[in-house]
């Protein structure tokens, strides 16, 4: 009988109506971070010389108007354990092009496919290196190659790197809904989706800001948030 | 034809070629190219030896792929080197591993996909090795251990050829919470230095200075030659050290010198981890324990030097400034030196690929001439009446390897 219980309550939770909602949050760097170096490699390679596109810099910390940090996954953390979600079917892209992943920071979900596309007109390798998930490295030596990957575990920032172009390198995260969003130089982003209002757990992930976590309450559908990183150089 | 002239000038070749590779490894690890190549024996699926000119000239495929084709090379010179310094005798031994790692290679292609690469680089390098054994003449053997010591580097070569290879394939199956790829590539940097080494030695032993090389009977010599040993001892060790941390290719873990992040020993708690790693501009990310390495490999420089300027005083004041061992000693005190700027320099160029590359050469330059030295004391210091033979080039009297002192 103890062993149904669970089971029964997961059953609930799985078939809890679900309801439109929109989360507003706005991530913002406080300091001033190292300035962005540019990467002279890429001008000086034979090949991504010819096909670079201006000046190829360092995107560790992109910051907009008034602090708003660029690149950050905002996702539900907590507060959905026990419901399952299918994977959507949208494949996101990552392009190679210019000797430089586009984009630097992507997020997809669980069991979600999405496509490495190489644009230049040349080879490059893509090494991906989780440390939960399985990697792979494979070459894509002519250009419009597509190879379709996808990874079955959550875990945030997998680094996919080109070591024929070792400069070159974007990051995946994976999560275990689809409540997420990666922000750009606005630093604000929006996640709508089928949500019960209640209490979650919502993080902001930077790749070199670190991580910060807020609990939020979604009442009517709404809730909003704000993240500060706050970074001295 | 002066045969021991010839095969020392070949195993002198094979100890350079040498040190290019680990000069060509150094900087493949150092630029972070390694995987630029996925597949191995094969390179983008092509035979290593037919990958078209124009893939090869590309990025960090130029590096890696040099390094391939750099390495077999180095592994055909020892195969030669193996028969040549092994005589007649080494035809019959040479043959047999020959047909051995043919007949394995044939079994690991037949198991399946995966054993693919390991059954075709052990089935090529077997019938390298049968031509190899199939070459006439060469009939005498080099006297005392060069024979053993060049079986040694040929058993070396082709673990570290296996090793370097694995690395490529195998880099993303986990043991714990390291990659195989990681661990193969520790194996491998630290490998290449003792594969270095040996050939040095063999080069040394080989050489006509050595058999002319007097034993004087130096009993008084023997703390130096402890001391000797002991400064080469940390000089290996601060290589594994420094292998350590390059092949977790981490970037730099502490980015000022002499301070460490403003300190002279860095704060380590999670906090101050994660303040550091947010004020780096490049894309890696340290972690408390490559902070506390990087520390540990500047602590073990430092005792690294000290130790071999003590004992270059100690030596040169025992032999004489002008002896082979005072001489050598110094010029071991110069590459220490330039070692330690060099890995000042490396920090403070963020790693530039060709000054990282230059410090793995000092390394194994430093630990390969500690090696002779301690080898060039102990011979010195050695009983006139004991164990000449085994070092004897054979056709020298011994009268002249006994020497004056």
């Amino acid at each position: 009988m103890k062993t149904l219980v669970p089971i029964a309550a997961t059953v609930i939770a799985t078939s809890l109506p679900l309801s439109a909602a929109e989360i507003n949050a706005k991530v913002t760097l406080k300091g001033t971070p190292p300035p962005a170096a540019v990467i002279a490699a890429v001008k000086a390679d034979a090949n991504c010389g010819k096909v670079a596109v201006g000046e190829a810099k360092s995107r560790v910390y992109v910051v907009g108007a008034n602090g708003a940090l660029a690149n950050t996954v905002v996702y539900i953390k907590k507060g959905l354990e026990g419901k399952t979600f299918p994977a959507p079917t949208t494949k996101p892209e990552i392009d190679q092009k210019g000797c430089m992943y586009y984009p630097y920071v992507a997020a997809v979900m669980v069991g979600q496919k999405f496509d490495v596309k190489n644009s230049d007109p040349f080879m490059h390798n893509v090494n991906a290196t989780p440390k939960v998930n399985k990697g792979f490295n494979f070459a894509q030596a002519s250009q419009g190659q597509v190879n379709e990957k996808m990874f079955d575990k959550p875990e945030l920032g997998v680094r996919l790197a080109c070591n024929v172009h070792p400069w070159m390198i974007t990051y995946v995260s994976v999560l275990e809904n689809p409540f997420f969003a990666v922000t750009d130089e606005t630093g604000a982003i929006s996640i709508k989706g089928d949500l019960p209002d209640g209490k979650y757990t919502i993080e902001a992930f930077h790749q070199k800001a670190g991580t910060q976590v807020q609990e939020i309450e979604v009442r009517d559908g709404k809730a909003t948030v704000d993240f500060t990183f706050d970074v001295k150089s | 034809m002066n045969t021991d002239r010839y095969r020392f000038l070949f195993a002198l070749l094979t100890f350079l070629a040498t040190l290019g590779l680990v000069c060509m490894g150094g900087l493949v690890t150092s630029k972070g190219v390694g995987m630029s190549v996925p597949d191995w024996p094969t390179s983008f699926g092509y035979n290593m030896f037919a990958l078209p000119v124009n893939q090869w000239l590309h990025g960090g495929v130029f590096d890696e792929h040099t390094h391939r084709l750099w390495a077999s090379s180095v592994g055909l010179l020892v195969v030669l080197l193996t028969r040549w310094m092994g005589g007649s005798p080494a035809r019959k031994s040479l043959a047999m591993v020959g047909v051995v790692e043919i007949v394995a290679g044939i079994f690991l292609l037949r198991i399946g996909p995966e054993w693919r690469g390991g059954g075709a680089f052990l089935a090529s390098i077997g019938a390298v090795v049968v031509l190899v054994a199939a070459i006439p003449g060469l009939r005498v053997p080099a006297g005392g251990v060069l024979p053993r010591l060049a079986w040694a580097a040929f058993l070396l070569v082709q673990v570290q050829g296996l090793l370097g290879g694995l690395r490529v394939v195998l880099d993303k199956a986990l043991v714990g919470h390291v990659t195989l790829g990681t661990l193969f590539g520790l194996v491998h940097g630290c490998l290449g230095q003792t594969f270095f080494v040996l050939l040095g030695v063999i080069a040394l032993l080989s050489s006509p200075w050595w058999a002319r090389l007097p034993a004087h009977g130096y009993v008084a010599g023997r703390f130096e030659v402890r001391g000797l040993l002991l400064a080469t001892g940390f000089v290996a060790l601060q290589l594994v050290l420094g292998a350590s941390m390059r092949h977790q290719h981490a970037g730099l873990a502490i980015l000022d010198f002499p301070l460490a992040y403003g300190r002279w020993w860095p704060l380590t708690d999670p906090e101050s981890v994660v303040r550091y790693n947010q004020v780096r501009m490049d894309e890696s990310t340290v972690t408390a324990f490559q902070i506390q390495l990087q520390m540990l490999h500047r602590l073990g420089a430092v005792a690294a030097v000290v130790a071999i300027l003590t004992m270059t005083v100690r030596v040169g004041r025992r032999f004489g400034w002008a002896s082979s061992l005072g001489r050598g000693v110094v010029v071991w005190s110069g590459i220490a030196l330039a070692q330690f700027t060099l890995g000042m320099m490396t920090i403070w160029t963020n790693k530039a690929a060709d000054v990282a590359t230059a410090h793995v050469a000092g390394g194994a330059s430093l630990l390969c001439l500690g090696t002779a030295l301690v080898l060039t004391a102990r011979r010195l210091t050695m009983p006139i009446s004991a164990g000449m033979e085994s070092y004897r080039t054979p056709g020298l009297p011994r009268a002249v390897l006994q020497g004056t002192p």
